[in-house]
């Protein structure tokens, strides 16, 4: 049984390599993102970011046509990302991969990419380790680390000694949670507590007491986007708790437009550090928005300006290896790449093959009438810490 | 004991009738063989449908044979697809031990929660496993140091199969290695649900109260299938671990659970094979329409639900055996 | 000391009752039709996009999107029982479950393909916001309204029953339908009325809550399972177990995140499970 098993799968695989020649002047790029289920907001923002810069660029690099094609994962479902990437490899024969929203999806991709050979690019997930999948993958958003442990520093130097922080108690939560500890106490400040919730967690009453009984200096806050950040913020200001008496630190997550409007004025005065604001004030940023606007009837976030800056360094690098596309040419030709991003300028660390951008520091301000996020401070050519940088 | 036609039939005689492998039976096995040759660049699928066919097969054994409605099932899944994953990741890759380990320990635990599990009914059962599910995907996400948290668990090394087969990329080991898993643990599902105690179990379905009054109390039985029905479920979990190298959180989730009851309603319950028919149905339609309007997927999934359970309540399996003539039906 | 444990106490109520107001409706038609509805956070949902959508495109002022809300959570379980759920009422009981199941997957995506992914900003009038103290207890204005509410709502469909005609009607119906009906009684238009009457529930719950927990597509499913939580502990068709359940779940979890956060979320399903082993039809369940 087995012998006959093993003599068809090589009759098949005779027939395949027949049949498996592809056209020569198409790159095929592998996009595997959520577009259906709980993320598929942000699935459809990095798609969006990706066709702004198909229609600004064209479909040609490296002398070469450019096709995409998409792939839905559908949610957190490693097992689906790994298999639709290995089928993009040997179906479609894709030359490489893109996209990659969440963390379990893009590490079991690094497998496929590690094992194939083939160039990944990383448009969102943030967690560090990441990276060390596939020796062809580079990064073009943002990890955890890279904002709050230089975040955490940057706030003992500004006059806070004592934070107790309040985080979601999953990966990117706890990842945060380490990075700002670590930052924060390098640089001499003290964690007066620290309290972890459950993800989904409905109502926070209880957690914003006990920060309150314990009189912090400044509280610090990581939940992940969507319902979470009003949630909490409404709660601590039910409580009393606002930026006036107490300072409150977060990462961008936490006062994203929708979470702003829910807020109100109570917001005013929250510091939160992120990669990207559309506000940010920048020429290259002022025509990116107004062209996304156009394109899309909606403000650009950090998954379209990640999957932007991914498609800019795709074709630079197809330029750069006059349209070659093993994993090795692309990757080599990745390294040191740096270039003015709507969110600032960037560049892909050659050692670490992780981006290396600027980490604002903003504050909840009322502009015109509207609450925005201020950028005030940054942290220049912040990258990530756990990949060997100082300890 | 009537059979078709009013005729007196001995009971084992009837029995040893259901046994008997029909026409179209072996002709579906071997069909599974077809993608081997016919589509080897879908064989990762293949064997991904295979994993959620057994999966789905361990879920009839309660769901349809024994009338147990589980929303938790997955927690075995996950367990097994855990241990596996574990015991690959520290250093022993071996594949067939491997998921023997994890069958042993979804086994256990499926004895433990089943205790609790068989002594409950309707809404109460319902809710049971559904918190149990919950309780086992805040344990595992909490547990993270072990089990890789939100972030899966990474690091799993998978030996080659037999000292031969490595797991390539194409996926033909993997495909030949679930479709074996499944076809044996369904040989074990017929030999059971065609005996006396699969009988039993279908007695206790239908009336709960009339079991013990014939001489065959309800829990140990009840108990005795949702163990075994643990195990398979520990086994297919066992598989989709070795066979992607990963394990993340929504083995053990509420989601998988849920999809798993939706294919089996699709298929048609008490069936064994609609479980597989099902899983066949669903994941394909789920991989197809995911290039076409993924956005709204579960918008269609959950009409052809409520479809299903408006006019085919019997699922598709159920639909075609009311066009077969009496005389050739076997259940 | 004792001003921590009354101030976790009151969250807790406040939080029980959120829980109450999304699951005494549940409880209701649960008990009294047998018709296990899933779709109950659906329709919660339902009223929570009511209020949010007639607050910010038609600037109407939050409490009076409440009588709103509860009638269009009413209307549209009225249409989905009219044409669709009376065929199941004989149904098996996984058929139903799996039914409903199937209008949350569809409800979900409705609503995701109206209002999009994204969380709804919800802001209530002022005079809804902040807090006082009284005592060294910290007492948020809005969670008084919401136990104030809860507890006009429970007064009410007391009263209903026990004291009205209809009631009375309702009560016979559940407990011997062949009874009632050669009495004369129209039961179906009896479970009609108490089917819109639950969901209207839901509704004006899910515009309650929204302030409190926010607003998105998944908030159907989310919420469905705290509600099915507190209608299994409380028992069905039992107003008072519903209270008690709520109340009983909604405290634990505060003052289990309060004292032990690491528990987290453990806790709520912990109890479930364990109180259920014990007392399978609940705290005050009739079956």
């Amino acid at each position: 049984m087995l012998k006959l098993r093993v003599a068809l799968s090589c009759a098949a695989a005779l027939l395949l390599g027949v049949a498996g020649a592809q056209a020569e002047d198409t790159v095929k790029i592998g996009i595997i993102a959520p577009y259906s289920g709980q993320f598929a907001d942000t699935g459809v923002q990095m798609d969006n970011g990706i066709k702004l810069f198909t229609q600004q660029h064209g479909d040609k690099a490296g002398g070469k046509k450019i096709e995409l094609i998409r792939k839905d994962v559908g949610g957190i479902a490693p097992d689906v990302a790994k298999r639709l990437a290995q089928e993009l490899i040997v179906r479609d024969k894709v030359d490489l991969l893109a996209g990659f929203m969440l963390t379990p999806n893009a590490m079991a991709a690094g497998d496929v990419s590690a094992q194939a050979k083939k160039f990944m690019v990383v448009m969102n997930a943030a967690t560090s380790v990441i990276i060390d999948k596939s020796p062809y993958m580079v990064r073009t958003s943002v990890t955890t680390p890279q904002i709050n442990e230089n975040y955490g520093a940057w706030v003992f130097k500004h006059g806070t000694k004592k934070v107790y922080t309040m985080v979601s108690d999953y990966g990117p939560g706890q990842d945060a949670e380490q990075a700002f500890h670590r930052g924060f106490k390098a640089a001499g400040g003290e964690i007066v507590g620290a309290d972890r919730f459950p993800v989904a967690n409905p109502d926070f009453s209880a957690f914003v007491q006990r920060a309150k009984n314990a009189n912090p200096e400044a509280i610090y806050i990581w939940v992940p986007g969507g319902t979470q950040p009003a949630a909490i913020a409404k709660a601590l200001a039910e409580r009393g708790i606002n930026p006036s008496n107490t300072k409150i630190f977060g990462q961008g997550e936490l006062t994203l437009p929708e979470a702003l409007k829910s807020m109100g004025d109570s917001a005013i005065g929250i510091i939160t550090a992120f990669h990207y604001d559309y506000n940010h004030q920048s020429a290259t940023n002022k025509e990116f928005v107004g062209a996304f606007e156009k394109m899309h009837n909606r403000i650009p976030d950090i998954y379209s300006v990640g999957a932007y800056d991914g498609m800019h360094l795709i074709y630079a690098a197809l330029d750069k290896t006059k349209g070659k596309t093993d994993g090795e040419a692309l990757v080599n030709a990745a390294k040191g790449m740096a270039w003015e991003s709507p969110r600032g300028p960037i560049s892909i660390d050659p050692q670490t093959r992780d981006i290396v951008q600027t980490i604002y520091i903003r504050k909840v301000d009322k502009v015109n009438g509207q609450l925005v996020n201020v950028e005030f401070d940054k942290v220049e050519k912040a990258k990530d810490p756990t990949h060997g940088m100082k300890k | 004991m009537a059979g078709p036609g009013g005729a007196r039939v001995d009971p084992h005689a009837w029995l040893a009738r259901q046994t008997r492998w029909s026409a179209p039976e072996i002709a579906f096995w071997l069909a599974a063989l077809l993608p081997f040759v016919l589509f080897p660049t879908y064989l990762t699928l293949a064997s991904q449908i295979a994993i959620t066919a057994l999966f789905a097969v361990s879920l009839d054994l309660i769901l349809g044979y024994a009338g147990i409605i589980s929303l938790g099932h997955a927690v075995y899944f996950g367990i097994g697809a855990y241990t596996a994953g574990l015991i690959a990741k520290h250093g022993w890759g071996e594949p067939i031990t491997g998921l023997i380990a994890g069958a042993v320990a979804a086994t256990v635990v499926g004895y433990l929660t089943g205790l609790i599990v068989v002594r409950v009914r309707q809404l109460a059962l319902l809710m049971i496993t559904l918190g149990l599910g919950f309780l086992a995907a805040e344990a595992a996400n909490s547990m993270g140091r072990i089990t890789g948290g939100a972030d899966g668990l990474q690091g799993v090394r998978v030996w080659d199969l037999f000292g031969a087969f490595e797991f390539d990329l194409y996926g033909y080991t993997a495909y030949g290695y679930s479709l074996a898993a499944l076809f044996l643990v369904f040989l074990l599902s017929r030999r059971l649900v065609h005996s006396p105690f699969g009988l039993s179990l279908r007695g206790i379905r239908e009336n709960q109260r009339r079991m013990p009054a014939i001489g065959a109390p309800n829990r140990a039985r009840l108990l005795k299938v949702y163990t075994i029905a643990a195990c398979f479920a520990g086994i297919a979990g066992a598989l989709l671990a070795q066979t992607t190298q990963t394990v993340s959180l929504e083995t053990l989730g509420f989601q998988r659970s849920a999809d798993v009851a939706v294919m089996l309603i699709l298929g048609g319950t008490g069936r064994l094979y609609g479980g597989i028919i099902g899983a066949v149905i669903f994941m394909i339609a789920r991989d197809q329409l995911a290039d076409m309007n993924p956005q709204y997927w579960y918008f269609w999934i959950g009409l052809l639900l409520m479809a299903v359970v408006l006019f085919l309540p019997t699922g598709v399996l159920g639909g075609l055996a009311r066009l077969v003539p009496q005389r050739w039906r076997t259940a | 000391m004792i001003s921590q444990i009354m101030g976790v106490l009151f969250d807790g109520f406040a939080y029980g009752m959120l829980l109450f107001l999304l699951s005494v409706g549940l409880s209701v038609t649960l008990g009294l039709m047998n018709f296990t509805n899933l779709a109950h956070g659906s329709f919660a949902m339902l009223g929570g996009y009511v209020t949010v959508t007639l607050m910010r495109d038609a600037g109407w002022p939050f409490l009076l999107t409440l009588p709103v809300a509860f009638v269009a959570a009413a209307v549209a379980s009225v249409a989905f029982e009219r044409t669709l759920f009376r065929r199941l009422y004989r149904a098996t009981e996984l058929n139903q479950v799996l039914f409903t199941i199937g209008l949350v997957f569809v409800m979900a995506a409705a609503a995701a393909y109206v209002f999009g992914t994204v969380a709804q900003p919800v802001r209530v009038p002022d005079y809804l916001n902040g807090s006082f103290r009284i005592g060294g207890i910290n007492f948020a204005v809005y969670r008084l309204f919401l136990i104030g509410m809860a507890l006009v709502i429970t007064v009410l469909l007391v009263i209903g029953l026990e004291m009205t005609r209809f009631g009375a009607q309702v009560r016979a119906a559940v407990d011997n339908q062949r009874m009632a009906k050669g009495l004369g009684i129209d039961v179906d238009t009896v479970f009609a009325v108490t089917f819109a009457l639950g969901s209207g529930l839901a509704g004006l719950g899910g515009a309650l809550a929204i302030e409190i927990v926010g607003l998105d597509p998944s908030f159907g499913f989310q919420y469905l399972v705290y509600v099915l939580i507190v209608v299994a502990v409380g028992g069905l068709g039992s107003i008072g177990g519903s209270f008690l359940a709520a109340t009983l779940l909604g405290v634990s979890d505060v003052a289990g995140k309060f004292y032990v956060p690491q528990l987290g979320a453990f806790l709520i399903y912990a109890i479930m499970v364990g109180l259920l082993f014990f007392r399978p039809a609940g705290l005050f369940g009739k079956r």
